[in-house]
């Protein structure tokens, strides 16, 4: 314990000047994250909402009546008592599971097509990049101006062709597929620009060598280009992951308030929890915190695995 | 013993700075009104208003706020124009926080009570803001009550009617509007069969649902006996009444995503002869092709239920003063006048709405035949039970009203579920049935 301390304040005399530097980060850094986690945290113990906190208003006063619960919100939500966490995990989960894998699949096959040499390469990449630039509001709303069911560019296509128009945002099934796509759209940019950058990086002597050895193009697909793209693959996904678990704007904007709550993802529910009615500040704590806990065993679940398949080799 | 008492004495201490910090902003934020009501002239300063009326009904809102500034030069108002879907949301995060909060807000007669629930509104008994408290119509003043307070002041009012497109009843040698739903039912079905225009495309909105609820003497809620009734036998009659109507031929398929939008088009175009729609939309109607000759469209008081009983929800917007604000006086000035019958009148008269006050139903205003038939409409309207947020149940009634009309629920099942999910988030000790 003293050695700790010794060399504690040893580092700090030689590396004051580090401690000085990192210091305003680690205050903004608390202040913007520290402080409104730990609050979350502590309210998420508590069954505070909007009508039991204290405020003065005016001549009007009330103070605090809220009380500290213990894990009442976490058994709530987790015993399945609150009613809505299982089936909404579910749906969460494989939303973000079709989402990932398309984005992958989409965004790698996409950008195996830019890699070659070929006339206008460099206008097709701007054109695959847009939709990453369009602010996800807008794309959600000009989507949702598609899917309209009578005034929609989509039925009025399909009705060209002579097929009935689709209800895209009535139906449960098919409003999932509808957002599905939205967000494959709108994710899929990011993802071939990530492993382009993966695949320039891979040395164009390997596949040469393996050319030269007589491996079959799909051989060389296999054992060159997604060795090749692992550490861009592994952290894409990864991101691409969290960012999906949590993709808020599509699913509220694209859906709506009334559309239906089957087709709402864990954060939206919780931010519907956080501002609708008298707002039930503990219990999106909790939800928030609860969410915050998946990925966080995801990620550490996930990093674990790559660790071990990159020892394995 | 000893210890309970100074914890009193200290919160009795704590209770009296309290409100002696509330009287020693007094200057200004004098809650009584004295000043405005004594020497009006003299009350200085600046408010901010919030409006959440749309972009079309500005201009007439300006104009009365130019109106008042030339009548009190010493006071300036900034009028904020708040999108309507995000204003009850933002005020109360702003009304929290006491920073960013307007003086006055206007509100939809669905929020006063959950606002005034959490402290945010100022009551307005014996201020000026309220004058002449007996010209305002009952049904809107109901909205504007919060236990013995009144929290704020009506400022339009509307209400649920059958509109419909008199030369394709002609057409069809329908004479006079439906009066129940099984004639407006049979009316559709005459139409249909002699014109070929589609009877009707409902609005599968939970507010839209009432009309038929109504008509069985049933309701949402039991206030007072603390019940939720949206599941009883009378309003399950309604809703199957609603989805008899929607699966026939002769309505069109309600549409689940912008189902307003969808309707309200389809009757402009004259793609369907009737529709149940409130005054708002009558502006929008003449600008289709269908109502080009303005007096083609056809008001009549919204259809009964079996049981004779005929009744369509109230609607509109309140006036309120926030709790917090720094310039009661001035607020309160700026609500008389806003409310008063001169203004109602020049509103009714440039934008279609319908004043809240008796007296504001002048000689001019009541000459306009829509104006006309939506005061009748307004004879047999009906007050939402006045709970904090009546507004959010609407969200979950959305839900299941869309799922009964598109056959994925049976009505009972759909209103069952509903009863069920009021009662389990915001409703909770309420019982059902």
């Amino acid at each position: 314990m003293s050695s700790l301390i010794v060399r504690t304040r040893r580092s700090f005399s030689t590396h004051w000047y580090a401690w000085a530097m990192v210091l305003p980060v680690v205050i903004v850094l608390g202040v913007l994250v520290g402080y409104p986690l730990g609050r979350g945290i502590y309210l998420s113990f508590t069954d505070a909402n909007e009508a039991n906190m204290g405020r003065t208003i005016g001549d009007f006063s009330v103070p605090s009546t809220y009380t500290f619960v213990g894990l009442e919100n976490y058994w709530n939500i987790l015993s399945g008592k609150e009613g809505s966490f299982y089936p909404r995990l579910t749906w969460t989960i494989l939303w973000t599971l079709s989402c990932v894998v398309l984005h992958y699949g989409i965004g790698l096959g996409l950008a195996m097509l830019l890699n070659r040499r070929m006339r206008g390469r460099s206008l097709y990449r701007v054109l695959l990049v847009l939709p990453w630039a369009v602010p996800a509001f807008v794309a959600a709303f000009a989507w949702k101006l598609m899917y309209n069911t009578d005034n929609g560019v989509l039925n009025a296509l399909l009705g060209k062709v002579g097929v009935a128009p689709v209800d895209w945002l009535g139906d449960p099934f098919v409003q999932k597929l509808s957002v599905i796509a939205v967000n494959t759209w709108l994710g899929v940019p990011f993802m071939m620009v990530a492993i382009l950058g993966g695949l320039q990086s891979i040395p164009r002597e390997l596949h040469e060598a393996a050319e030269i050895d007589g491996a079959t193009p799909w051989q060389r697909f296999v054992h060159v280009t997604l060795p090749g793209l692992r550490p861009v693959s592994s952290t894409i996904v990864l991101l691409g992951t969290i960012w999906t678990f949590n993709m808020f704007p599509i699913i509220y904007l694209v859906i709506g308030q009334a559309g239906g709550t089957e087709s709402e993802i864990l954060v939206t529910y919780a931010y519907r929890l956080a501002f609708q009615g008298v707002r039930d500040y503990a219990g999106s704590a909790a939800y928030g915190i609860v969410i915050l806990s998946l990925l966080l065993v995801f990620s550490v679940v996930y990093r674990g695995m790559l660790n071990r398949q990159e020892a394995a080799k | 013993m000893r210890k309970g008492m100074t914890a009193a004495a200290i919160a009795g201490v704590l209770a009296l700075t309290a409100t002696a910090c509330g009287g020693d902003g007094g200057g200004s934020g004098d809650s009584s009104g004295r000043k405005a009501a004594t020497d009006p002239q003299s009350v200085s300063g600046s408010i901010t208003w919030w409006d959440t009326s749309n972009e079309a009904e500005g201009p007439t809102y300006d104009k009365l706020v130019a109106a008042f500034q030339k009548e009190y030069p010493k006071i300036k108002v900034n009028r904020t124009s708040v999108s309507f879907d995000q204003a009850e949301q933002k005020f109360k995060t702003a009304a929290q926080n006491g920073k960013g909060a307007p003086d006055v807000i206007r509100t939809d007669v669905g929020w006063s009570a959950g606002f005034a629930n959490l402290g945010y509104l100022q009551p307005l008994d014996g201020t000026p803001a309220l004058d002449n408290a007996a010209d305002f119509l009952p049904g809107p003043m109901s909205t504007a009550k919060w236990k013995d307070e009144t929290v704020g002041v009506p400022q339009v009012t509307d209400t649920l009617a059958l509109l419909y497109n008199k030369e394709v009843f002609a057409k069809a040698g329908i004479t006079k509007p439906p009066a129940t739903w099984d004639e407006f039912i049979a009316t559709a079905k005459t139409i249909k069969a002699k014109t070929g225009v589609t009877g009707t495309q409902l609005n599968p909105e939970g507010y839209f649902s009432l009309p038929f609820l109504y008509g069985e003497g049933a309701d949402m809620l039991d206030v007072d006996g603390k019940k939720i009734t949206v599941n009883s036998a009378g309003a399950v009659k309604g809703m199957e009444t609603a989805l008899k109507l929607a699966a026939s031929d002769v309505a069109l398929k309600p549409a689940s995503t912008d189902g307003y939008v969808a309707a309200q088009t389809s009757f402009k175009d004259g793609k369907i002869a009737m529709v149940i729609n409130g005054p708002w939309s009558v502006s929008d109607d003449y600008t289709g092709k269908a109502f080009k000759n303005k007096d083609n469209l056809g008001i009549a008081n919204i259809p009964a239920g079996p049981s004779g009983t005929a009744a369509a929800p109230i609607g509109g917007h309140n006036y309120s003063v926030y709790r917090g604000s720094k310039n009661k006086d001035a607020s309160y000035l700026f609500v008389k006048f806003m409310a008063s019958a001169q203004s109602q009148e020049l509103t009714a008269k440039e934008i279609n709405t319908l004043p809240t006050r008796k007296s504001a139903y002048t000689a001019a205003v009541t000459a306009d035949p829509a104006k006309k038939a939506f005061q009748q409409a307004l004879s047999v309207a009906k007050s939402r039970p006045v709970i904090p947020g009546v507004g959010d149940l609407f969200v979950a009634f959305d839900q299941h009203y869309v799922k009964v009309l598109r056959g994925d629920a049976a009505p009972k099942e759909g209103l069952d579920a509903l009863a069920k999910e009021w009662n389990s988030k915001l409703l909770k000790d309420y019982s059902i049935g």
